[in-house]
């Protein structure tokens, strides 16, 4: 029986898989040809979406991206044994885009099917796990520590220091909380690992909690990801079936249990200490800091937070070694990102790669530069609260160091492009905007300064006495920058103020061109 | 008007989620997705009922509800319509396609049509960046859409209302 493999991952979905699905399966059925499709998750070539491949003896092939109408020319053609077409890309793991990358986290998403467990393991699945069992929890922290992981939800904190701290703490009972949040526009790695190979999410978070002494993890998921939520649901099911999860995890007297929660829509839950006010079920207000999460968290116990490819990096880790992790990355970002091209792009995916990439090689070679054919002029790297990069810029490797000396920030690798026809003027404005809609409200300074941002911008756009404004508006940043609470406020300045300093010439156009607008 | 919000049909449901998970107060955000769910929206008169299942004041359960955008006091059309508007769907030009979308529905976000059929808003990023501009109807995700692409989502998803 040939294997189909056709996405079930949202991106997918939303360029038409389940009709390409279901055409495949009838067009079989009518010519009486036995297949079976598994629906797996996305290889990340999402401008090739939905790619379908068949298993064949020279490996799997590649078809994208197919419509439902382009199906009955596939049979035409012999798809199922390979054939010729011109959605053809020949053998999948030989196509430039995915053959550059260095998939460590997404090395099995697209590649298994998410939910088999067997499949899991029979691709290095809960090696890591394995590991780890026979290792004490120092060691554990020891490992993740060596190997230079810092947080992937773009604060950039060593992982292995946090895992300590938690380790250190003594509590009657600690927690695991991912944090699932993926919030920021230009971000979907999260969510297409959680498609695509949830166990592996499952498996770092066991990890953790072994490691720490955790036995109650909770993973908070946007409501905007349904795909996502039951997925993981469902892969939690298995794991707890399969004795992965639960009470004594194989037979080795640890426990570690797992649930999903949902969030309601509120972008700032993406911060952490709002993150578990909303899993205590309240209103995501941030809460100050000290105290650290680490030492009193989730119902003011020890809490380990993490993003979900920061869990998902781990079992590589302990299956492979510190070292082998370190070996990959630039100065002390160590490891690989797996950076998102989105936005105005041709070849839009994901791009797992080490560290020092540049932002040019991840734009033109493999993202085939903007989707509009026009030049680029910004790039907004690490979601709604990193800096706009100017194509001056766009040389400097990925590395936390050089972009914070540039007075930008990586982040979580999201990378947004825009064209020659944007006006960073309206980006600063939404940028302000953004912030006064999201915020929680408990500081001042991004409660109140976002409004006035927009107030300001409005003024410099019409031409109120611009240069006054700016100044007004430089000052206003600042406070942000200083009074703020958490990284909403405290950032929101970044995209305002890399936009007037590397495109001043967005704010200093006539206003009467632009009220004709 | 004199009946307790307890003995409403709204609040014997919204009671039952509530005993579901427990009468956990942790729960709340889960047992309003879930009243939502099967009411439409949280109505004003069941706050007082979970309040008082899950021991918290009303202050705090309505606080709750009006934080989160999903939550709805009233409930929504037929059809949900949510349009990205986050920076990756802007630069593919989403301003265009939520100035379409405003026009051909004649409503503006948060709004509902006067039939109750279609309900539009305005949402911040759907995870599909790499496929902007992106939107969800009732919970399906599209990708690449343009005016075309929406005008004949809508007319399917339209289409199916009246089967």
């Amino acid at each position: 029986m040939t294997k189909v493999f056709i996405p079930g991952d949202a991106a997918a979905l939303s360029m038409g898989a389940d009709k390409v699905a279901a055409a495949i399966r009838s067009e079989a059925d009518k010519r009486k040809l036995k297949i079976e499709i598994i629906r797996n998750g996305s290889r990340g070539l999402l401008y090739l979406e939905p790619l379908v491949e068949v298993e064949t003896p020279k490996g799997r092939i590649a078809y994208g991206p197919v419509a439902a109408k382009d199906v009955a020319s596939l049979f035409d053609a012999d798809f199922l044994k390979g054939g010729k077409h011109r959605l053809g890309h020949g053998p999948t793991e030989e196509i430039d885009y995915l053959k550059k990358q260095e998939r460590l986290t997404f090395a099995r998403c697209g590649v298994i099917d998410p939910l088999s467990i067997e499949d899991y393991i029979a691709h290095g699945g809960y090696a890591g796990l394995k590991t780890a069992l026979a290792k004490s929890g120092a060691e554990i922290v020891k490992d993740v520590t060596d190997s230079g992981l810092r947080g992937r939800g773009g604060a950039g904190f060593p992982t292995g220091i946090k895992w300590k701290t938690v380790l250190d703490a003594r509590a009657d009972q600690k927690y695991v909380c991912c944090n699932a949040d993926e919030g920021d526009s230009g971000t979907f790695a999260d969510r297409m690992l959680m498609e695509g190979d949830p166990l592996t999410l499952i498996e770092g978070m066991t990890i953790a909690g072994i490691a720490t002494g955790a036995t109650k993890g909770l993973i908070y998921i946007r409501s905007e990801y349904p795909h996502a939520i039951a997925k993981m649901k469902q892969a939690i099911t298995k794991a707890v079936a399969a004795r992965f999860l639960g009470d004594n995890i194989q037979g080795s007297g640890k426990n570690f249990s797992l649930v999903v929660r949902t969030g309601a829509g509120a972008y700032i839950c993406g911060e952490e200490t709002s993150m578990l006010e909303s899993l205590e079920g309240k209103r995501g207000m941030v809460r100050p800091k000290p105290p650290i999460p680490a030492l009193e968290g989730l119902f003011g116990k020890p809490t380990v937070i993490n993003n979900v490819l920061s869990f998902a990096a781990v079992p590589d880790i302990l299956a492979k070694g510190a070292e082998f992790y370190k070996n990959y990355g630039m100065g002390r970002s160590r490891g690989t990102l797996p950076f998102q091209l989105a936005g105005n792009i041709r070849q839009g995916g994901l791009v797992e790669k080490a560290f020092g990439i540049t932002l040019r090689q991840l734009v033109e070679e493999f993202g085939g530069g903007t989707h509009s054919g026009r030049p680029a002029r910004a790039i907004q790297v690490g979601g709604p609260l990193g800096s706009y990069v100017p194509v001056s810029q766009f040389d400097m490797p990925m590395d936390y160091e050089t972009f914070a000396a540039n007075g930008a920030m990586v982040g979580h690798g999201g990378i947004v492009v825009f064209d020659d026809t944007v006006d960073m003027a309206r980006q600063a404005r939404f940028a302000m905007e953004f912030c006064a809609i999201e915020s929680c409200g408990k500081c001042t300074p991004c409660r109140i300064g976002a409004v006035r941002g927009v107030e300001v911008i409005d003024r410099i756009i019409a031409g109120i006495e611009r240069d006054k404004n700016l100044i007004v508006l430089d000052d206003l940043c600042q406070t942000m920058v200083d009074g703020s609470l958490c990284a909403m406020g405290g950032l929101t300045p970044m995209p305002v103020q890399s936009a007037v300093k590397h495109f001043p010439e967005d704010f200093d156009r006539p206003p009467v061109a632009r009220a004709a607008e | 008007m004199l009946t307790k919000p307890e003995a409403s049909p709204d609040g014997e449901r919204a009671r039952d989620v509530c005993s579901r998970h427990g009468n956990r107060p942790d729960e709340l955000i889960e047992i309003l997705h879930e009243v939502q769910e099967q009411l439409g929206c949280v109505p004003e008169a069941v706050i007082p009922v979970i309040a008082k299942a899950i021991n918290l004041s009303r202050a705090e359960v309505h606080g709750v509800v009006t934080f989160y955008h999903d939550f709805r006091s009233v409930p929504a059309g037929r059809h949900v319509v949510k349009i990205c508007r986050a920076e990756s769907c802007q630069s593919m030009q989403s301003e265009a396609l939520c100035s379409h979308a405003k026009a051909s529905l004649k409503l503006g976000f948060g709004e509902t049509s006067a039939d109750g059929q279609v309900t539009l808003e305005a949402v911040y990023c759907l995870g599909n960046c790499a496929l902007s501009p992106a939107m969800m109807v009732d919970g399906e995700l599209h990708g690449r859409v343009d005016a075309s692409r929406f005008d004949e989502i809508m007319a399917e998803t339209l289409s199916e209302a009246t089967q």
